[in-house]
């Protein structure tokens, strides 16, 4: 199966997750050897995806762990116990 | 998951409880075991609270509401599923719910964009691709993009796109999460992951070169 760069684009998701047919796989993997953009699409996509999963770009905010449990302090201060 | 496994204790110390004994204790009067029940889920509610929210201070508003709801309903929680996955779609109500209370923008453009169809969607064509390492994330610069491009994405997207790239779940995790089907949560991943291939793939590769020349 030849496949043409907007084919391939739509798999490079399924791609990444390892979530194609073998054929279709192979075919995707054809055309990303032969064309350097859409190799560099898929490498873009995966480099943006290996960075965006890193603890260091979504941290919490400084200060949330001790907001949330004084919160939670002050709060079930009042409150009634939880009951079954 | 083991740090709530039960090890022989010491006389002194607090000891590792189960969930279930926590729950219990908890129920049974110990409010202050409470936050360490959530203490291990903060980074997935806030994520949670923050892919519908975008705003870190509405996030997080958000998760002491909904720990407070938790813990007003811990009662009810039968141990069916985890905790933090209870803990995780209380979270997600509420930010939906805040969201809707508050909603005066417009849906956002790139949605009609790519609802038109994706047939003609065209990611950033690159001749080349260098790689970006993860050190770089020391800069502020790179954080602060792939944020912003995060941000920029539809809400049905970002929500997809946080729980499956960012918080790693899979696709069945997310499929329950978000109450939509399997097949929904691979089309709006891969409409996500491209939209956000598009939006940071040219700047990044500018800012790497301008960091390797520099």
């Amino acid at each position: 199966m030849v496949l043409d760069c907007k084919h391939v684009w739509r798999q490079i998701s399924n791609y990444i997750d390892r979530d194609l047919d073998p054929s279709v796989r192979a075919s995707v993997e054809e055309h990303l050897a032969n064309c350097r953009h859409c190799a560099a699409i898929l490498d873009s996509t995966h480099n943006i995806l290996y960075l965006i999963a890193d603890e260091r770009t979504f941290t919490l905010p400084i200060g949330f762990s001790e907001r949330l449990r004084a919160r939670l302090e002050s709060e079930l201060e009042k409150s009634e116990p939880a009951s079954r | 998951m083991n740090y709530y496994e039960t090890q022989s204790s010491t006389t002194t110390g607090p000891q590792p409880l189960t969930e279930a004994e926590m729950i219990s204790r908890i129920l049974a009067g110990e409010r202050d075991l409470f936050y360490d029940l959530i203490k291990p889920c903060e980074r997935a509610v806030f994520l949670t609270a923050y892919s519908v929210l975008k705003s870190e201070a509405d996030a997080e508003e958000v998760v002491q509401e909904a720990a407070l709801k938790a813990y007003k309903a811990l009662g009810s929680f039968r141990g069916e599923a985890k905790f933090s996955t209870w803990l995780v779609k209380i979270t997600l109500n509420e930010a939906r719910m805040k969201l809707r209370r508050s909603r005066s923008e417009p849906e956002v453009s790139l949605e009609d964009f790519v609802d038109n169809g994706d047939s003609d969607y065209t990611p950033a064509v690159l001749t080349d691709w260098r790689e970006i390492p993860s050190e770089s994330l020391e800069r502020k610069e790179l954080r602060e993009t792939l944020r912003r491009a995060v941000n920029e994405l539809p809400e049905k997207y970002r929500e997809v796109l946080i729980s499956r790239d960012v918080r790693e779940m899979n696709i069945a995790e997310t499929a329950e999460l978000l109450g939509i089907s399997e097949g929904m949560v691979k089309t709006r991943l891969f409409r996500a992951r491209l939209m956000m291939q598009k939006i940071v793939a040219p700047e990044l590769r500018a800012q790497g070169k301008r960091y390797t020349k520099g």
